[in-house]
């Protein structure tokens, strides 16, 4: 019972509780589903190697969201820059002459990063040195990120043929898909960049108490440039991930509504909007339960037409059940189902 | 001191009449049997320091807080309000500190906000410029109704909500602070108004920490303190030394023997020779904090600032430890002419400030003792070179120890601390990044005694080590027991700088009523 008590209060309990139910769903509804096989490519293959593929982009820019929330800010432009940065290498990739030729593509790769760095620079100005509201300020790229990146493809999807470019989306090394990898990788990036260094603690600290951390020295400033520009970079290699798999461009759909799922995965994860502690372990449970959830919809056969509402719906529960009014009144139903402690113990505990 | 004037009222009944007013928080007793009354054509003062009830009293006659016991009078009939707006209704209008009106609505709309002029189901703006320029010309106020609020200085904003409270046809006007952020001219376009007022019969309450301003807008002062009735008193027949004493509550010595000495006392000091100054500065200055004004602080002096709450004291700490930039003047630390623009380039200068406002401006509460105590430290490494966590354990486990700092680990949230160790959580911060000049802002307020004599006696110990202070308090017995020297301020300006020999509370007093420039009378025909 203690130890219940203790897991219940950590802040991943109902989240890692909710991942295990929907992965009990499928296995109910189909029960090979946690199987994975081998297939003649060598390749891991299975329904949760397709979770951990198909999840990592919202993981990746869930990564850099996570550490905008930790500051009290937020990024609405995340998916506008997946379009832009998707639009860019496709568009170099196509103006080539070998499409083919990798050095091609890491140009193409690296230009579009480049230029989503400048975008993340672009939001860390308006909101660090205009102050402007994170929300509206990245809301300005959010909507205008959409229409350059129509410039850039002039309105054309780009479709490319390309292996290399192909392999950042879809492709195996070692039988593990390339997305996933590039997902572990950021994400324990991520963790040892901010934890290994005092970049954490000083973000945490700004957005705690940002008056505070002013008088403590913390320069507040530079923190927020690097994580929207972190972010921007991150939502970029995301968008480069879902272009390379749809092989083509499309400046309308490439990480359309991807911020709301990756700030629906921070929440998850218990990172609170408000700004300060955040965690990246909780991150990636809360891309995990958002793309079980995708996946479920169809191993369960819900109607497409009613997708939304059952995301809503398990959205809705975990939040429910992280609540602090939720918890204290779990607490309360626990104090009262459990045995009155005697007075004795009680006087003795408290000496 | 004078009796109060309780039993000499005048011939005219009061407009409001509070009696034995009594309002209990959880754990608080914050108004205890007070009685409170305002006459028509009165300005009258309320008068106490932190915590005193001044807030509660108010709030309790603008039907903010509902009483516990005692009764509300209003023109001789007895009142309750339950809401603000049947207060209002009934004729109190009050006016905030902060004003809080619609900056990017117009003049007029910020005064006849909620009450305009109606026609065909829609606002009569035509009316509402007449009716707004009428009023505004009634106080001779110049504004131009159809302007922006936002666009007119904080003075003419103030004036403006007045106006505003005005036109409800006030029978009792409540100015709470109004002159805390005017300058010198402001002050005086504001209290023109005032006594326009007065004259047409509103009684008018007026709060203000600056002495002066008091003595010379007010009729009658009420002074309370912990929450209960010192007395009530008609201005002029009441000393400055002796509402500051009836304010902060400590019996003075006979007048004639404080007279002597704090003639002795009035002599402007320079830092002891041979201290070598670590820091001098020379007509530093803020608009609306503080008047120019030059400081000295020697290499392991304490230098104590003592004042009312407003007088400056905090506004000087603030602009020494780069917390506020200043508008002019220069500072000089350790023979060097420097520029402070934000708290980063005091750190860097080994000058800490440590806030009064503990939970707004010190402590980040979420994060660990830890994290607190290596915050600056790390933030002066940046954030690359992170303090190893050996070392972290090894700063944090040596504070709590030094320091005293009640726990379970350096694991657990400062929230979840007491205030005393929380100030002592947010002093290690400090220390730890080993400071030249250790600025400390109230670090006793709001602690209990074991956790103040601890700090006391760092800060002692502190000083004797070779490390420079400057001590704020409102304890003025703390700041005479701690500092080598002690500046005195009132109403923003340095009155007199004077070395800790021999002085005692009632020499301070004497200077926080009176200041060292403007001798009374009685001290004049003394010497």
């Amino acid at each position: 019972m203690k130890y219940l008590g203790r897991a219940i209060s950590h802040r991943l309990f109902w989240p890692v509780v909710m991942l295990v139910a929907l992965l009990a769903i499928n296995v109910i509804a189909v029960p090979g589903f946690l199987s994975i096989t081998v297939n003649s490519e060598g390749h891991l293959f299975g329904s949760v190697i397709d979770i951990v593929r198909n999840g990592a982009p919202t993981l990746i820019i869930a990564v850099g969201m996570t550490l905008v929330i930790a500051t009290r800010g937020i990024d609405l432009s995340v998916g506008s820059v997946c379009a832009i940065s998707g639009a860019v290498a496709c568009s170099i990739i196509l103006g080539s002459s070998n499409p083919n030729d990798p050095v091609v593509v890491g140009v193409a790769v690296l230009v579009a990063v480049g230029l989503s760095l400048l975008l993340g620079l672009w939001n860390g100005f308006l909101v660090a040195v205009l102050g402007i509201q994170p929300i509206i300020a990245t809301l300005i790229l959010m909507t205008a990120g959409r229409g350059i990146a129509m410039l850039i493809t002039e309105g054309n999807i780009l479709t490319v043929e390309s292996a290399p470019f192909k392999f950042l989306g879809s492709g195996f090394v070692l039988g593990i898909p390339v997305a996933t990898i590039f997902g572990a990788v950021i994400i324990i990036f991520a963790a040892l960049l901010t934890r290994r260094t005092a970049l954490g603690l000083l973000i945490e600290s700004v957005g705690i108490n940002p008056e505070a951390s002013r008088q403590a020295g913390v320069r507040a400033r530079g923190l927020l440039f690097t994580v929207y520009a972190f972010c921007a970079v991150l939502a970029a290699i995301a968008g480069l991930i879902l272009t390379s798999n749809q092989t083509a461009a499309d400046a309308n759909n490439t990480g359309l509504f991807i911020e709301l799922d990756a700030i629906l995965a921070v929440v998850l994860g218990g990172t609170s909007l408000n700004g300060g502690r955040y965690s990246l372990a909780g991150t990636l449970v809360g891309a995990l339960v958002i793309q079980t959830l995708v996946t479920t919809v169809y191993t369960v056969g819900i109607p497409p037409i009613a997708t939304m509402v059952f995301k809503a719906a398990v959205v809705t529960a975990v939040c429910l059940l992280q609540s602090e009014t939720t918890t204290a009144a779990f607490a309360r139903w626990r104090r009262r189902r459990a045995p009155a402690p005697k007075p004795v113990a009680e006087v003795a505990v408290s000496q | 001191m004078p009796e109060s004037v309780k039993a000499a009222a005048p011939t005219r009944a009061p407009v409001v009449e509070m009696t034995d007013i009594s309002i209990s928080f959880p754990g608080v007793k914050a108004l205890d049997g007070v009685d409170f009354r305002m006459f028509p054509g009165e300005v009258h003062s309320l008068m106490g320091e932190n915590g005193a009830g001044k807030s509660t009293l108010i709030k309790a006659l603008t039907g903010v807080y509902s009483v516990d016991s005692g009764v509300i009078r209003l023109g001789g009939e007895q009142v309750t309000f339950s809401e603000p707006a049947q207060a209002q209704a009934a004729g109190i209008s009050t006016v905030y500190q902060e004003v809080n009106l619609l900056g990017n609505l117009t003049v007029a709309e910020n005064v006849l906000l909620g009450r305009e002029p109606r026609r065909f189901g829609g606002i009569d703006w035509k009316a509402m410029r007449r009716r707004a320029a009428e009023i505004l010309e009634g106080l001779s106020l110049d504004v131009d109704p159809n302007s922006l609020l936002n666009s007119h200085s904080l003075a003419v904003q103030q004036l403006v909500a007045i106006a505003r409270a005005i036109d409800i046809k006030a029978k009792v006007l409540i100015l709470d602070e109004p002159t805390s952020s005017l300058d010198l001219e402001e002050v005086a376009e504001l209290f023109r108004v005032i006594r326009s007022l007065k004259e047409s019969g509103v009684a008018i309450l007026f709060v203000s920490h600056f002495l002066d301003q008091v003595y010379e807008i007010s009729d009658r002062l009420t002074v309370l303190r912990n929450g209960q009735l010192v007395g009530e008193y008609l201005t002029p027949e009441l000393l400055r030394i002796d509402l500051v004493q009836a304010m902060i509550g400590k019996e003075l010595a006979t007048l004639e023997d404080l007279e002597s000495r704090v003639h002795s006392g009035e002599r402007d000091v320079a830092p002891e020779a041979g201290v070598k100054p670590f820091l001098v500065a020379t007509g530093i200055t803020r608009k609306g904090a503080i008047a120019p004004v030059d400081l000295v602080v020697g290499a392991g002096e304490v230098v104590g600032l003592a004042g009312l709450l407003g007088s400056g004291r905090t506004e000087i700490a603030r602009l020494i430890g780069g917390v506020d930039r200043t508008d002019a003047g220069q500072l000089e630390v350790n023979g060097e002419i420097i520029k402070l623009r934000t708290p980063r380039q005091a750190i860097k200068h080994r000058i800490a400030y440590s806030s009064e406002n503990r939970r707004a401006e010190g402590i980040v509460d979420e994060l660990s003792v830890r994290d607190n105590v290596i915050l600056a430290l790390q933030a002066d490494r940046g954030w690359f070179r992170p303090i190893p966590r050996k070392r972290q354990d090894e700063l944090a486990a040596s504070y709590i120890e030094a320091l005293n700092i009640k726990t379970p680990n350096a694991d657990t949230p400062v929230r979840n601390l007491s205030g005393g160790n929380q100030q002592k959580v947010l002093l290690a911060r400090w220390l730890a990044i080993a400071p030249r000049l250790l600025i400390l802002d109230e670090p006793t307020r709001g602690i209990d005694v074991g956790a103040k004599a601890e700090i006391q006696k760092l800060v002692y110990s502190l000083a004797e080590n070779g490390m420079s202070v400057v001590f704020i308090s409102a304890e003025l017995e703390e700041v005479l027991r701690l500092s080598n020297r002690i500046v005195v301020l009132r109403d923003r300006q340095k009155v007199a700088d004077l070395l800790n020999d021999g002085l005692d509370v009632d020499d301070l007093l004497a200077l926080i009523a009176e200041g060292a420039t403007e001798p009374e009378p009685v001290t004049g025909a003394a010497s």
